[in-house]
């Protein structure tokens, strides 16, 4: 056989997958730069300064980078989110709302359950079961529309949807209620702060970047092993390839579907966890508007790949994160970030647009039509 | 005119697909209104140099030359243009479109921005008139079945002005009916100066409505020949470089104990229609039971219901004494089913899986493949280079992508990983050979005897009466949902078969 030709070109061949695999996404991040550049001479501000102040702002000193990495970590849960429910056929855009309750979650175990069992607990055990909470809430809340989905046939795109609005209505109501701050100066729809021995550590003294960043990146090599290694990956991504070949295989397509979107939740849900316990220390009205929707972006422009996510969480993480500076040097509009992020996203959801301006040729693979045979 | 004139001329054709020659200097000519057969083995590069011409993909070397003028061609866009129209192997229509909106796709016609599908129709109907090609312009193409799809494929190339037209494997989804309402179609499309290259793996075909035959091995053309002045065995013997064995040769069947029961099953279809009505058959170990009958009559709905993909309505299922009415497939594989599902593409392969991957699609979550929820690798490449060797599937190493490999070597894959499991009791192969050329259809029909005088029971469903004639034992013949005559394979004749299978009335068997 041809085998030992193959093999000693494998190396090469895997860079050859990963340079094919990021092309769009590194020329549509490209062109978007060079349009919002663009536009912001066009406006009568300076690009490269505009730049350079996102730049500086994100990465330009260790304060700026813990920023960063702050931003990026629910960034990068919610962007797994969606990205494990894309590998399995599933389109959530719940997470914004599994992120919510998942939050409230964690809040209330943070600060309420010592109260309930009358003596207080060592932060190894309070801590996780906090976040804990939140996954669970959050797995629960998808697993809904996971459910839905298997034995109705409901679409989980409406399903998503219409659970953000019961999350996030839920959690406004909560929030004004029975789980408000109640001390003396408070006006705002916030949880009271949670106990010291619910809180992540901070990993440097004086910076605000904490453990919970460490623990993104470690679930996003997880995730990564759990879909390509495991026999529950291959079931996720069988059942998301061709569902009729994986009932076929003897998978249990209708459980594959839920656990998927359990999985999904448990991930967004995290994302609030982590923002509660490693960050806020409480869970406030409007903190996360946005993040479960971005992560929509971002595991689209990551190719829901575990690392292509989290270098994309860095790069929405960066520009958000620098916008501020940028203002303070061109006084360009924050507003012009979101608007950049908006042609990546356009860019990499209609990569026809860039394989046209660079003329790449699509990889031979055309859309499905019907199947004649199989021949 | 004396030499009628070529239309169409391929010179020096080169195409490499990593790790593959997939046409390597081929020469190749069409002349005005004939019919030239394409054959070769799968993964001879037939649909490679079709597609080189058409222009979906473009040749590292070579030219094609359409009525003298050098074809340029970039895209289908070009080809079409000169008047190239391909019927592909898979075919390319929109489901959820009607005939008409299918047949414009690409190049609608509009009246004040808005498709106009009248005039499409009108012209539609007078090109199914004209070339007796009888299709509904306002039919949705998803229910249709896969001879109308084709005929809407044709009719595509035709409403283009297509004066060649290609068929990539047309009559291997066809009913032997189909495919002689597709002959009388392809040669009254060549009375009107149309010319066809036709691919098949048929040679009966072949000899039947070819002007000329051209063979193609491992990405070569290996000759072109005359119809009159050849046979199946040498066209067989110049595709496989080899004598072939166009006959089964077995041993007589030993039948053991009852394997697979079937009492009283009805089953319906997903518009909730009953196609199979209270059917029973018993296959016992050691034997082939053919299931024979136009496609249509209940048979993808029964193999379904024995396979688990279907729950039956009533009845029971046994197999080797155990209960697997209604059960899920991972039950019915565990108790010892191995199933060539019809739908290779559908049900058998995860087209973006590798090779490797596909051989282990109902086994991965077993030892050796995997241990304790993780995957091996080493197992699943370990089993696929075994079985790529064992099956001669042709494939440039285990981790390409299954939907890479030609049609015939894909259903190799199949073939391969159900056959090859441990511990199979019974085999249920629907349309096992379809798509396969000579030498696979040997091999395959090989492992499927080998099996049975292994004591498997064998249950073989085929809309190919030679295949039932020359594996089965026993032959049942399904006609509406029913089983119409079982009867021994030695006793009975072609003729007799085709009379059940219109629906002729039995007395007794
Ligand atoms: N897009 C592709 N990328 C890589 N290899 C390919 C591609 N298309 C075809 N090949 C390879 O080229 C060879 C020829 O394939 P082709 O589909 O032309 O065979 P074929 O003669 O039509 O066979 P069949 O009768 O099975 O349909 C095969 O080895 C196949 O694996
Ligand atoms: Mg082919």
């Amino acid at each position: 056989m041809q085998s030992e030709k193959q093999s000693n070109s494998l190396s090469r061949k895997i860079l050859q997958a990963i340079s094919d695999a990021s092309l769009v996404p590194f020329l549509a991040i490209l062109t978007a730069v060079v349009l919002g550049g663009i536009i912001i001479a066009f406006v009568g501000g300076n690009p490269f300064l505009a730049y350079r102040g996102l730049i500086e702002g994100s990465f330009g000193s260790t304060k700026a980078l813990s920023e960063t990495a702050v931003w990026a970590t629910p960034y990068i849960f919610a962007g797994l989110a969606v990205a494990l429910a894309f590998k399995g056929g599933l389109f959530n855009i719940g997470a914004e709302g599994q992120l919510a309750v998942g939050a409230v979650s964690s809040a209330l175990i943070g600060y309420a359950l010592p109260e309930w069992l009358g003596f207080s607990l060592p932060t190894i055990i309070h801590l996780p079961l906090a976040i804990i909470a939140g996954m669970l809430m959050g797995g629960i809340w998808a697993g809904i529309v996971g459910w839905l989905k298997a034995y109705t046939g409901g679409h989980e795109v409406i399903n998503t949807i219409m659970m953000n609005y019961i999350a996030l209505n839920t959690t406004s109501f909560l929030l004004n209620g029975v789980m408000k701050d109640r001390s003396p100066t408070n006006v705002i729809a916030r949880t009271p702060l949670i106990d010291e021995s619910a809180r992540m550590p901070a990993i440097f003294e004086g910076l605000r970047v904490h453990w919970g960043f460490v623990l993104a990146l470690f679930v996003a090599f997880f995730i990564w092993w759990l879909l390509n290694k495991t026999t529950l990956g291959f079931e996720i991504r069988t059942v998301g390839l061709n569902p009729d070949a994986a009932q076929y295989a003897g998978i249990n397509v209708k459980r594959t579907i839920i656990l998927t979107m359990v999985l999904s939740g448990m991930l967004a849900g995290l994302a609030g966890s982590i923002e509660v316990t490693g960050l806020n220390y409480r869970h406030e009205l409007g903190f996360s508007i946005g993040y479960g929707f971005d992560a929509i972006a971002i595991a689209l422009l990551g190719k829901s790949h575990p690392l292509g996510i989290v270098l994309s969480a860095f790069l929405f993480a960066a520009m958000r994160n620098g916008a501020t500076r940028m203002q303070f040097l061109t006084q360009m509009p924050v507003d012009l970030i979101s608007m950049i992020q908006a042609l990546i996203l356009l860019f990499v959801a209609a990569d026809a647009i860039i394989r046209y301006i660079y003329r790449i040729k699509a990889k031979g693979e055309r859309v499905v039509l019907t199947r004649g045979w199989g021949g | 005119m004396s030499e009628p004139q070529i239309v169409l001329e391929a010179k020096g054709i080169t195409k490499q697909f990593p790790g593959v020659l997939a046409s390597d200097n081929v020469n190749f000519d069409l002349r005005k209104g004939e019919i030239h057969a394409l054959l070769g083995e799968n993964g001879a590069g037939k649909s490679t140099l079709m597609n080189l011409i058409y222009g979906l993909h473009r040749p590292d070397k070579g030219e094609i030359i359409v009525n003298g003028k050098q074809l340029d061609v970039q895209s289908p866009n070009d080809s079409i243009a000169a008047g190239i129209g391909m019927v592909h192997q898979h075919f390319m229509l929109i489901p959820v479109f009607t005939v008409a909106e299918n047949v414009m796709l690409g190049d609608e016609v509009t009246k004040r921005g808005a498709l106009d599908r009248v005039t499409v129709a009108e012209k539609i109907t007078e090109i199914s008139k004209q070339y007796g090609l009888d299709v509904d312009p306002n039919a949705l193409v998803g229910p249709l079945p896969v001879g109308i799809q084709q005929r809407v494929e044709i009719v595509k190339t035709l409403y283009r002005n297509a004066e060649i037209v290609i068929l990539d494997e047309p009559t291997a989804v066809l009913t032997p009916q189909e495919a002689e309402d597709l002959f009388r179609i392809m040669r009254d499309l060549t009375a009107r100066g149309v010319s066809i290259i036709f691919i098949t793996h048929k040679l009966k075909e072949v000899l039947a409505v070819a002007d000329r035959i051209t063979v193609m091995r491992a990405g070569r053309v290996i000759n072109t020949v005359k119809p009159s002045e050849t046979d199946s065995a040498q066209l067989a013997n110049m595709m496989v470089g080899r004598q072939v064995i166009l006959t089964v040769d077995k041993k007589d069947h030993e039948a053991h104990e009852d394997i697979l029961k079937v009492e009283g099953l009805s089953v319906r279809d997903q518009r909730n229609l009953e196609t199979v009505h209270n059917v029973s058959f018993t296959v016992r170990g050691g034997e082939v039971l053919g299931i024979a009958g136009v496609q249509g009559n209940g048979q993808t709905e029964l193999s379904e219901a024995l396979t688990g993909l279907r729950h039956p309505t009533s009845g029971k299922v046994t197999i080797d004494g155990n209960d697997l009415t209604g059960k899920s497939p991972r039950v019915i594989t565990e108790a010892g089913l191995a199933h060539i599902p019809e739908d290779r593409q559908r049900h058998g392969l995860v087209l973006s899986y590798s090779v490797a991957d596909n051989m282990v699609l109902c086994d991965y979550y077993h030892a050796p493949f995997s241990s304790r929820g993780v995957i091996q690798p080493k197992a699943l490449d370990e089993n696929s280079r075994k079985l790529i060797n064992a099956f001669d599937v042709r494939t440039p190493s285990p981790f390409v992508n299954a939907g890479k490999l030609s049609g015939g070597n894909q259903q190799k894959v199949i073939v391969a990983r159900e056959l090859s499991r441990s511990n199979v009791k019974l085999v249920v192969a629907n349309q096992p050979t379809r798509g396969l050329d000579v030498g696979s259809i040997e091999y395959i029909h090989s492992e499927i005897i080998k099996m049975r005088d292994r004591g498997v029971a064998v249950l073989l469903i085929s809309a190919e009466l030679d295949e039932i004639m020359a594996l089965s034992d026993r032959i049942a013949v399904m006609y509406r949902g029913q089983i119409v005559a079982v009867v021994d394979a030695k006793k009975t004749t072609r003729e007799q078969l085709g009379l059940w299978m219109a629906g002729a009335h039995v007395e007794t068997v």
